[in-house]
Order: structure tokens, then C-alpha cells, then sequence
């Protein structure tokens, strides 16, 4: 890492910038994050992000700490640190003085609006996260099929994903894919 | 505390409660932590009603920033002030963020080993059907709100995905119309 400082600056400013543009959830912000780790900075490979996307999403906490993983692996524990403290403070502070005052939001006609119109947006960008995620994650027959897999598990059945999860690293690990 | 707007038959945390409560939360919270910010703080603890939570969280979701995080943020300033706000914040994100680092320290330890690489190729392709269930469970609800929700979803999809533009372009192109739509049908 020749220039930490540097780095580290620009995780701040990225991950400010991002929290004000996670609309319906950490989870929509992950396509600008991808673009910008593996695109624009190269910081890691599609495929690394694709793994940290995973780690996170089998570990326990809210779904916005894919950026502690991230700015981990790009500076060390200052860089998670920072990473998780701009994506949830900036945005929060001023979402925190928004709300200050209105406790009736859901009955105004622009929140209903708002509210409404956020709703298509956010269900597109959730479909691009797993857009990107899919496209690095398989890369033949076996992991498709694991893709493939996990989906039914997860919406026709109330079976708890986290054995598909667990299985599919099993498989992993006993060379299978 | 004379801001407490809550019932007064609900259950006032205390600031280490507000902590406590939501550290439960998020270690608890294995794929998405908002069913178990429901069952602990409704069901559980009774801090609030159903229909409050409901309509804190819906205020949280189209607020700027991690839902959650607002929920904490926003419920622990309304029963504890500064104190509150930041014990809420703290429960629900510090332990989570512990733990990230120490998985991400392995992760860059040993995930170029061949098992570790075997068995996060397994768990990735297995987190793209989860992610894919989640967007198709949403997506579900687009048919009712007409054919322009369904068309904004889909450039939102296109634009972000498969052609990878900035999502402030996208943002700034299709929230408007979006709201103005909506507005237009409210």
C-alpha cells in the first residue's frame, strides 16, 4: 500500500457519497460498489468481490456491512472502520433531522409518493445486485447449478437459506465445483 | 424523555437496554436483520406496537442511508436522547463490524488457499440465488403498481447491471419520474 492516506480518503468520500444513494437499503448500493472497487479503483477482482458479498450475507449484522469487508480488504482495519462509519454516519445524521418532528410522515401525499416511487427503483437495483453477483459467482455448471439451487430453496420453500448456504461451501470444499 | 411520542403503555428502554437490544439484534439477524428487529422489539421486549414499528420502519425506508441504522438511530433518540441514539447505533452496528473484520482478516489470510477458494466459490454462487429470490420476491409486487413501475424496475436494472453506469446517473434520471408517476396515481 504505497499510498494509505490517499486510500483512505477516497474510501471516505466514496462511501459518503453512497450512503446518501443506498435508497430502500444497503443492498442497492452494491452495483456503484462493485463499479468502483473493481472498475474504477481495481482494488480487487470481480470474483473477490462476489466472495465478500457472500461473506457478508453469511455472517450475522445488518446487510450494509459488505462495506466493513470491503474497506478491510482495501486498507486494513482503519479502512473498515472508516468505511462503516461514512456509510452509516453521513446519510443517518441527516435522515436523523428529517424525520425530527414528523411523526405522521406515512399520511402526507408527497411521502406516500415518494415512498411509492422509490419502490420500482429499489426492486431494479436489487435485480442488478444479483445481476453482478451471479455473473462473477458462476463461472461453470456446478456453481450455476448451486445458483440454480439456492433460488428454489429460497423462494418456493421456508427451509432456512443458510443450509444452502452451508452446502454449497461443503461442496466447494470437498473440491466439487 | 418528554419527547417520547410512543404509547404510554409500551415497555421504555433504558440506555443499556437500548444497547443490549439491539446487539441481540444484529447477531442475530443472519440474512437480514429486520425480522428479528421485529420479533425483539415488538413481540419480545415490547418497546413498541406493530403498527408503530411499521410506520417508524417505512419512514427509515425511503430516508437516505442503511434502514436499519436509521431505525436505530431515530427509535434511540426518541427514548434516550443523544445517549440513547448512540447506545442503539452502537448495539446494532459494533458487534456485526467485529466480527467483519475478523472474517475479512481470514479472508485475506487464507482465501487464496485451494479449499478456502472451493468452498467461497460454493458460497458465492449460493448467494447469487439468495440475492435472486430476493429480487424476484420483490419484484412481485411491480404488476399492481402498472406497467411504468415494471418499466422503471427494468432500466434500473439494465442501466446499473449489465451496462454498469454510475448509479447517481441512473438515480438521478428515474427517481423523478418515478415519484412524479406515483404522485400523478396517489
Amino acid at each position: 500500500m504505497k499510498d494509505t492516506g490517499g486510500t483512505l480518503l477516497t474510501l471516505a468520500l466514496q462511501f459518503s457519497l453512497l450512503s446518501f444513494l443506498a435508497i430502500g437499503g444497503a443492498i442497492t448500493a452494491l452495483p456503484e460498489m462493485h463499479r468502483q472497487a473493481v472498475d474504477v479503483y481495481q482494488w480487487m477482482t470481480s470474483t473477490q468481490f462476489a466472495q465478500l458479498v457472500a461473506i457478508a450475507q453469511s455472517a450475522p449484522g445488518p446487510n450494509v456491512l459488505i462495506v466493513t469487508l470491503i474497506g478491510q480488504q482495501v486498507a486494513g482495519i482503519p479502512g473498515a472502520l472508516i468505511a462503516t462509519i461514512c456509510m452509516c454516519g453521513p446519510a443517518c445524521a441527516v435522515a436523523f433531522y428529517i424525520v425530527r418532528g414528523f411523526h405522521h410522515f406515512r399520511e402526507s401525499k408527497w411521502a406516500i409518493a415518494v415512498q411509492a416511487g422509490l419502490v420500482p427503483v429499489s426492486v431494479g437495483l436489487v435485480g442488478a445486485t444479483a445481476f453482478i453477483v451471479a455473473r462473477s459467482a458462476d463461472q461453470g455448471l456446478g456453481t450455476l447449478a448451486i445458483t440454480a439451487g439456492t433460488f428454489a430453496l429460497a423462494y418456493w420453500t421456508r427451509i432456512s437459506p443458510l443450509w444452502a448456504l452451508a452446502g454449497a461451501s461443503a461442496l466447494g470444499l470437498a473440491g466439487m465445483l | 424523555m418528554t419527547e417520547n411520542v410512543l404509547v404510554p403503555s409500551a415497555v421504555v428502554p433504558t440506555v443499556p437496554d437500548l444497547f443490549f437490544g439491539f446487539a441481540k439484534i444484529a447477531i442475530s439477524g443472519f440474512g437480514g436483520v429486520l425480522p428479528w428487529a421485529r420479533r425483539i422489539i415488538v413481540q419480545q421486549r415490547r418497546w413498541m406496537s406493530a403498527d408503530e414499528f411499521n410506520d417508524l420502519f417505512a419512514i427509515c425506508q425511503f430516508l437516505p442511508g442503511p434502514n436499519i441504522v436509521n431505525f436505530s438511530l431515530i427509535y434511540g433518540s426518541r427514548v434516550g436522547g443523544v445517549a440513547g441514539a448512540t447506545a442503539a447505533v452502537l448495539g446494532l452496528v459494533g458487534p456485526p463490524t467485529v466480527l467483519m473484520i475478523v472474517l475479512g482478516t481470514l479472508y485475506s489470510r487464507y482465501g487464496a488457499l485451494p479449499q478456502a477458494r472451493g468452498a467461497l466459490t460454493g458460497l458465492a454462487a449460493a448467494a447469487a440465488g439468495l440475492l435472486i429470490a430476493t429480487a424476484v420476491s420483490m419484484a412481485e409486487t411491480l404488476p399492481r403498481r402498472g406497467l411504468g413501475a415494471i418499466l422503471i424496475a427494468a432500466a434500473a436494472l439494465v442501466g446499473v447491471g449489465p451496462l454498469q453506469w454510475p448509479l447517481l446517473a441512473v438515480l438521478v434520471v428515474l427517481v423523478p419520474i418515478s415519484i412524479a408517476r406515483a404522485w400523478r396515481m396517489a
